[in-house]
This record gives C-alpha cells, sequence and structure tokens, in this order.
C-alpha cells in the first residue's frame, strides 16, 4: 500500500500530479461529514424530544453559509415537523451544501479549486405513549464520490414526577467511499474511479438524562460511544516526509490510517432561569478515542427577551482545545515511518475559539389564519482556529530565494479564521 | 495503540478514559437504571408543577432552533476531532 501511493507522486517534485488531484482533489473532511451526519440523525431525532411531550408542529427555512480557510460552503435547509393525532409526530429535513475550496491541503497537494455538492435527506417518526417517546430517524447524503446512510432509534421517558427524563438512542451508519480520477479521454473532466470503493460501518450509542434541578435550573447529562470500522481514510489526502534528495522540500503519499475507532464523549449542559426573564447557560464535554485524541469542549451563553418588544437576542462563546491523534505529524522523516499515519489538520494539536450573536424577531406573535407564530432569526459566528503541530507547508513549496521561504519542517504554524451566517424564518402552526 | 505508532503519554487522561469505555459506560448506566427503577416509588417531584412556569419559558429550552443546532455541529465536528455526546439529549422539562 505503501510502495503504490508514495508511486504515485512526482519523484522530483515532491508533489502530486496536478491532473491527478485536479478538481476534487482533497474533499474537505469527507470523513468528518459522514461522522457528523450520524451525530446529526441523533442529535435531529432519537433524543430531542421531551419524553412526555411531542415537538411542536413547525416549519424552518435556513440559508447557511460558511467562510474561512480558502472554503465557502452555503446553502438551504428545511424542516418541517407535523403531529397526528396527538401521539403520532413526523419530520422532514432537506440539507444542501455547495462547496468551492482551495483551501491549505489543495494548495500544498498542488491542485485547483473544486466545486461540489452534497444533498441530505432525513425523515423521523416519533410515536408518544404515556410518558414515553419512541423515535426513529432515518438519513441519507449523496455526493459524486461519497454516500453515506443511518438509521436510528430512540427511546426516552419521564420520571419522578416529570422532574427526570432519561433518554437512550442507536445508530448505524453504512457509507461509501469512492473517489474521482481524471477522464482518460478528457484531462479537464473527473469520473468516478471504477476501481475504487470502500466500506465503512458505523455503530453509536447514547445515554442521556434531563434532570429539573431546581424551578429556575435545568441539568443535561450525554454519553456517547461511537464505532468506526472499515476505509477511515479520505481518499485524497496525503501525508508529508522529508524529501531524501532534498532535506529542504517534502514529499507526499497517501495516508494511512487504523481500520477501527472508538471514541467516548460525556457532556454535560445546564441552564439557569434569571429573574428578569433571561437564560444564561454552560456545558462542557469531554472527549476521547482509540486514535489518542483527547479534547475538551467548553461553552457559555446569555440569552436575553428584550422586555417590552418582539425582540431576543443571544451571545455565547464556545472554547475547544485537543491533542493530536498518535499517527499524526506534520512531517515524517520517512516514507515508511509508521505502519498509520496521518497529516489530517482535524487530527492535529488545536485550539478554536468561537463567538456567536444572534437576534430573533417574532412576527404574527397572536397569529394569523393557520399560523400561531413565527419567528425571523439572524446569526453570526466567529470561528477562530490555531494550530500547534500543523505547519503552513506552502511556504517551503517557495523558491529557496524567496525571503519568506522556510525548509520543509520549520514553516510557521498554520491558523485561519472563519465566518459562518446563519439566517432562517420558522413558522408554527 | 498500534504497531508502529507512538504510545500516548498523556497518563492523566487514562484514569477518565478507563470510566468513558464502553463495558465500563454499561456497568455504570445499568446500576443507575437499578438504582432509577427501584426508587420510582419514593421520590417526591421537589418542584411541583405548577412552579415550572419558568422552566417552560422557550429561553429555557436546551434546543430552541433544531434547524441551526444540528447545522452548527455540523460545522463543529467537520473540523474538529471530537464528536458525540451534544446537547440534543433530554431537553423536557416535564413542564406539560
Amino acid at each position: 500500500m505503501m510502495t503504490t501511493a508514495s508511486k504515485r507522486v512526482d519523484p522530483h517534485s515532491g508533489r502530486w500530479p496536478v491532473g491527478q488531484l485536479a478538481s476534487h482533489a482533497i474533499a474537505c473532511a469527507r470523513r468528518w461529514l459522514s461522522i457528523a451526519l450520524l451525530g446529526l440523525t441523533a442529535a435531529a431525532y432519537p433524543l430531542a424530544s421531551s419524553a412526555g411531550v411531542l415537538p411542536e408542529d413547525r416549519a424552518d427555512v435556513l440559508y447557511h453559509r460558511y467562510d474561512g480557510g480558502g472554503v465557502t460552503i452555503h446553502g438551504p435547509s428545511v424542516l418541517v415537523r407535523k403531529t397526528m393525532a396527538e401521539k403520532y409526530s413526523a419530520s422532514a429535513n432537506y440539507y444542501m451544501d455547495m462547496v468551492t475550496s482551495a483551501s491549505i491541503d489543495v494548495e500544498v497537494s498542488g491542485a485547483s479549486e473544486y466545486k461540489e455538492e452534497r444533498n441530505q435527506y432525513s425523515l423521523g417518526f416519533d410515536y408518544l405513549r404515556g410518558k414515553t417517546t419512541y423515535s426513529l430517524g432515518y438519513t441519507n447524503s449523496d455526493e459524486n464520490d461519497y454516500q453515506a446512510s443511518t438509521t436510528s432509534f430512540g427511546i426516552s421517558q419521564d420520571l419522578f414526577g416529570d422532574l427526570t427524563t432519561i433518554s437512550m438512542g442507536f445508530s448505524k451508519g453504512d457509507d461509501t467511499v469512492r473517489r474521482t480520477i481524471a477522464d482518460p479521454n478528457d484531462a479537464e473532466r473527473r469520473i468516478v474511479d471504477p476501481g475504487f470503493k470502500q466500506d465503512v460501518d458505523r455503530w453509536s450509542y447514547r445515554v442521556g438524562v434531563s434532570q429539573i434541578l431546581t424551578r429556575n435550573m435545568i441539568l443535561g447529562l450525554q454519553l456517547e460511544v461511537i464505532t468506526d470500522e472499515g476505509y477511515l481514510n479520505n481518499p485524497y489526502r496525503s501525508f508529508r516526509y522529508v524529501d531524501p534528495d532534498d532535506d529542504l522540500r517534502f514529499r507526499l503519499a497517501t495516508e494511512i490510517y487504523p481500520h477501527t475507532r472508538t471514541s467516548n464523549a460525556a457532556g454535560v449542559n445546564a441552564r439557569y432561569f434569571l429573574p428578569w426573564r433571561a437564560a444564561a447557560f454552560g456545558g462542557y464535554r469531554y472527549f476521547t478515542d482509540t486514535w489518542g485524541i483527547d479534547a475538551g469542549t467548553f461553552e457559555l451563553g446569555y440569552m436575553h427577551p428584550l422586555k417590552g418588544t418582539r425582540w431576543t437576542f443571544e451571545a455565547s462563546i464556545r472554547h475547544y482545545n485537543q491533542d493530536h491523534a498518535d499517527f499524526y505529524a506534520d512531517i515524517f522523516d520517512r516514507v515508511d515511518q509508521q505502519n498509520f499515519m496521518g497529516r489530517d489538520k482535524e487530527l492535529s494539536t488545536f485550539v478554536s475559539n468561537t463567538f456567536h450573536v444572534a437576534a430573533t424577531y417574532e412576527f404574527v406573535p397572536s397569529g394569523w389564519r393557520f399560523i400561531k407564530k413565527g419567528t425571523l432569526n439572524l446569526s453570526y459566528d466567529r470561528m477562530q482556529f490555531d494550530y500547534d503541530d500543523y505547519r503552513d507547508a506552502r511556504y517551503s513549496l517557495l523558491p529557496t530565494d524567496d525571503p519568506n521561504f522556510r525548509a520543509a519542517g520549520t514553516e510557521q504554524f498554520y491558523s485561519f479564521g472563519a465566518n459562518v451566517i446563519q439566517a432562517f424564518i420558522s413558522v408554527w402552526f | 495503540m498500534n504497531e508502529g505508532c507512538r504510545q500516548s503519554s498523556r497518563d492523566p487522561f487514562l484514569a477518565t478514559a478507563y470510566w468513558l469505555q464502553p463495558r465500563v459506560c454499561a456497568r455504570v448506566a445499568a446500576l443507575v437504571a437499578m438504582f432509577a427503577l427501584s426508587a420510582c416509588g419514593n421520590i417526591e417531584p421537589w418542584v411541583k408543577p405548577y412552579e415550572r412556569q419558568n422552566l417552560a419559558d422557550p429561553v429555557m429550552s436546551f434546543d430552541l432552533n433544531p434547524i441551526s443546532s444540528s447545522y452548527m455541529d455540523h460545522v463543529y465536528e467537520a473540523r474538529e476531532g471530537a464528536r458525540g455526546a451534544l446537547g440534543g439529549a433530554g431537553g423536557g422539562c416535564g413542564c406539560n
């Protein structure tokens, strides 16, 4: 595997042939998209409902836009939920990503900017019986070179005079990983490689407790175990190693990941009602996995409906830090240094901080025809990522006489900021 | 963890990692469930239903806008190594 991978790298430049990677090279963390899909299915359906109450009938239409690190992702999302016979509730969600990427991974590989789309469809069904809610969910995500489907089941139960809600859930994901290559008949065109098809199986187990502590405070606890098995690499991504012919430069080879991963996460969230009708909230999550990644997430926020108006404002800060995976290195000494080698920046040691603000305006608060109420929502998130052991390899690709040139492995650490905007309208009916 | 990989030297995390192993989690969950079931008939709600108007306020919802929170979860999970145990669990305040 290693020999095959290294053979495909231009031995002189230490870079992938541009035509080989071309427009779809180094897709933006496809592996992570699928993991997120598993999480989204879990979060959106089985565990989101209170055991004794079905979610409200509601429709949301959202536009999202992420812009940072040379990547722009935007698109719509539509979510509709309807209750029937007071004990059944069905929901449907359509979500789309339109990606334009010229990220640092794409630049370092020598490829050019690429564009692609991802479409995701979800269906959910809840059944309320007494104080117990049973939930089923199915999500399908489709790209030209990645298909993922996830089925989930959940159950939640109110206990102790409805002071406590216990939830449990299970999800099973099946992914198919493909890759694109240059069309032999048209170098400008990309086609799906008919000789490359890999599978990934994913399992997720969740337990959650929501607990009323006082008349003004509620606490949530979550535990989740996720296990993956299969082709966990991104087929477009590569690690780098010192060029044996020129130690100022590097060469690239296809990453080699373990074929299994199990992660454990435990989270706690709390909300506190303030006497002037506002809420303070916070949370912490600890994460660890068999790849050696340990991470912590902290969040603190405040929500404030403006008295006498229809406006509600929210602000929060989020801090995230993680240690690198055991098989991660910014640059390896040799192409065959270890059995497993990866250089995804998502596996590196880094810190990210997010500042979030949002405003909501309520319209037709007294209802209009079949609409009970509606809200217009706008939110903005500023994210900052600072890497501690992922270097900006573009500086060692410069000519050696360029004043900005740095030898491979001595470049400055990479960092980038991103802006996230969401605009959505919600209607209750 | 695997031959050729560097061994983790973050011993302070090992204790926590032990408690998060699936087998250990399952045992803890079973103990909690046994305790919960054995106590079902004895616990008096210390916050009465008529005292829960503050908890029923939309500002106290763990997930006020699911379409927005699931999008942000997706944004984070695509760029970070951590995953799971997000704030979607429960959310009920027993206010019905």
